[in-house]
């Protein structure tokens, strides 16, 4: 006869948790059937309505272009200069959040129950979290920001260190370097890292605390009880789902535009867009290659080999140096931003627009519009760990690791433009011409082994965009699925396939930077859903035993 | 011949919906009792909620639930086996090969589809379990 304690294979006993108490099954809207040979496990609305959407989006992209180039080109700066202050606002409110829960009781609460432990290993969690979360980014601004804020956008109203003529000014030299490396760290530090920190935490604890199923809407709960199975959450999800697959394939769209930059910088490969859709082809491949391999034969091993080759090229330029010269500027860019971190997080009574607005307004925008997907990703990895250690490694670990990535690429880009800038690459191609893709190369350029350096440079931008899709995948499957991780094969390779087919459509019609200022846009209401998930989750926190 | 039978089971299914199961259930069941060996109800799930729980400890308890069921139904020594895996989409196939040596199983006996097209690019469970695992394996088709 069977009895429980014959019952074994569970890593470990889950203790208790405050269940929410709700006739909702999972699945219970879900259609699940077959299409032919293929099997389907969807959640009704959510998916139908969220795939015909993104299709209607598409087709209005391409069919009127310069309209749809005209709504969402006006509408995206006009949110970024209208509701500046509500974005610098909302993302100081979601830094001191967390910082409130890593030292309050409540930092005891652990994700999955009292006696849970956790799923993956340190180094296989952080690798995740990075490479979903903003591993593509530092590859493109790690040069390029540091140097464009020190010379051009002047943070806080700071003097550049060139004059008109592009000679050197001495005297402003010194804090234009500081600010340049601050203001960069800002914008990669804490603030981003909390972004996703209270998604990550929403949803980690109304899923595995809670009961709840993996999907954006179970975070409301506690703000409208069992409407969230109703239209309410339906909404919800489908602006994530909306969000993050715009997101994704825009981002692969211009991603490939700048990995042929790079391949014709390095190869002399011709820019064209043919090269450009075999790009988007290739990374899709791997990427449904990776999604087959599941989270931890594919997502996993991916992210721990992309940040691998990250790191050694992080201690290659940190060497090469001149190391004394970075070490010092990470340490007094580190004490600037700590100095300056509340005048630029403050919204009110500036002048430096094109820094507050154009940079740190867009990037919260951004940043807020991206985390349904690296939120959602980051709390199916995250079971297990307290909120204190959560929060701990999900805002300060990530924060150190980016500024330091910042301050050594930064650093050593700005030091070549101030040994010699007129045979500085990097000042042609950040100060004197804006050209993003070109930046980390030119900085190779000037290094030691720099063929190298820069085929290495070319994979890693590649292989960010493949644990990005991948993972962004994995994502909107699981939300268009009712928050089943277990609906069928065939449904992951439709999401991977339709994200790189979305891309191509858009690459070769336009229509891409139309529906990225789009995506940028759908970061007002979810800056909204960011603040209400605060209140959820300090309301689902103290129910839980700690 | 046969000591331990390990028998996957799906509990998203009702009996009705899912006839290669039941048929895999009394298969296994007239086996156990010829051979007199123990059925071990092997069941998995993931960290996150959900159809049949809200958590690992409670897709154990109904997998108890069930063991129990087909024990006292079917007059037989049973037991249940959770596997907890972090894509169950995915890991679906290697988990359970690795339960089956794991479990010391002899035969598995597992309900699977009729072949159809996408075998040819994703083969199914139960060819996975017939192609890797070291015990006998019966296919049942509904």
């Amino acid at each position: 006869m069977a009895n429980a304690e014959e019952i074994t294979g569970i890593p470990a006993p889950e203790g208790h948790t405050e269940l929410i108490d709700t006739d909702y099954q999972i699945g219970q809207d879900n259609l699940e059937g077959k299409l032919g040979p293929f099997g389907f496990d969807v959640h009704n609305p959510v998916f139908m309505v969220s795939a015909v959407t993104i299709v209607a989006f598409v087709f209005y992209a391409l069919a009127l272009p310069e309209q749809a180039s005209a709504v969402f080109g006006w509408l995206r700066p006009w949110l970024t200069s209208t509701f500046d202050w509500f974005f610098m606002t909302a993302a100081n409110i979601f830094v001191l959040f967390c910082l409130f829960l890593i030292v309050s009781p409540w930092g005891r609460v652990r994700l999955g129950g009292k006696d849970a432990v956790p799923d993956y290993s340190y180094t296989g969690w952080f690798a995740m979290l990075f490479a979903a979360g903003m591993g593509i980014g530092l590859m493109f601004f790690g040069v390029l920001e540091p140097v464009y804020h020190m010379a051009v956008s002047h943070p806080l109203g700071t003097p550049s260190p060139f004059d008109a003529d592009g000679n050197l000014i001495p005297a402003n030299i010194e804090r234009a370097k500081e600010m340049g490396l601050a203001a960069t760290i800002y914008h990669w530090g804490l603030h981003p890292w909390a972004i996703y920190a209270v998604v990550a935490l929403a949803l980690s604890l109304f899923s595995y605390n809670k009961g709840l199923p993996l999907t954006i809407r179970s975070a409301f709960y506690p703000i409208f009880g069992e409407r969230i199975w109703g239209w309410t959450g339906h909404v919800i999800d489908i602006i994530a789902v909306f969000a993050t697959l715009f997101g994704l394939a825009t981002s692969l769209g211009f991603g490939a535009q700048q990995a042929n930059a790079g391949l014709h910088h390095v190869f002399g490969i011709p820019v064209s867009t043919p090269i450009q859709i075999l790009l988007i082809t290739a990374i899709t491949g791997v990427a449904l290659f990776s999604v087959l391999r599941g989270l931890d034969g594919g997502v996993k091993l991916l992210s721990e080999i992309n940040m691998g080759i990250a790191a050694l090229l992080l201690i290659f330029v940190l060497l090469v140096g001149p190391t004394l010269v970075i070490l010092t500027d990470f340490g007094k860019g580190l004490l600037t931003y700590a100095q300056e971190i509340v005048p630029l997080s403050n919204p009110f009574g500036r002048t430096d627009d094109s820094y507050r607005d154009g940079w740190t307004a867009f990037y919260w925008a951004w940043w807020i519009s991206w985390s349904p997907f690296v939120g959602m990703f980051i709390a199916r990895v995250s079971r297990g760990r307290t909120v204190r250690e959560f929060i701990t490694c999900v805002l300060l670990i990530p924060s150190v690791v980016c500024v330091l990535w910042m301050a050594v690429f930064g650093g050593a880009a700005i030091h070549q433009v101030l040994a010699d800038p007129a045979a500085s690459a990097v000042k042609a191609n950040v100060i004197d011409s804006y050209n993003p893709p070109l930046s980390l190369f030119a900085l190779l350029d000037g290094m030691p082994l720099s063929a190298i350096t820069s085929v290495i440079g070319v994979v890693l931008v590649i292989v960010f965009f493949v644990t990005s899709s991948d993972s962004g995948s994995l994502v909107i499957d699981t939300i268009t699925a009712g928050g089943k991780v277990d609906a069928p094969v065939p449904q992951r390779v439709f999401w991977a396939t339709f994200e790189g087919a979305v891309a191509i459509v858009l690459l070769v019609g336009g229509g891409l930077k139309a529906l990225q200022a789009m995506v940028i846009s759908t970061g007002l209401p979810f800056t909204l859903v960011l603040l209400l998930m605060c209140w959820a989750i300090w309301k689902g926190l103290k129910a839980e035993p700690r | 011949m046969f000591n331990t039978i390990m028998v996957p089971v799906d509990l998203r299914h009702a009996p009705a919906q899912a006839p290669a199961q039941e048929k895999a259930l009394t298969i296994a069941a007239e086996l156990a009792h010829s051979h007199a060996a123990e059925v071990v109800y092997v069941g998995v799930t993931s960290p996150e909620p959900g159809e049949v729980g809200h958590n690992p400890e409670e897709y154990a308890a109904r997998l108890q639930d069930f063991a129990q069921a087909q024990s006292e139904a079917r007059s037989q020594r049973a037991r249940a086996h959770v596997i907890v895996a972090h894509d169950p989409t995915i890991d679906l196939d290697g988990k359970l090969t690795e339960a089956a040596a794991e479990l010391g199983a002899d035969l598995v006996v597992m309900a699977t589809h009729a072949p159809n097209v996408t075998d040819y690019i994703w083969s199914g469970h139960g060819a996975h379990m017939a192609a890797h695992a070291a015990a006998s394996v019966f296919l049942v088709r509904g």
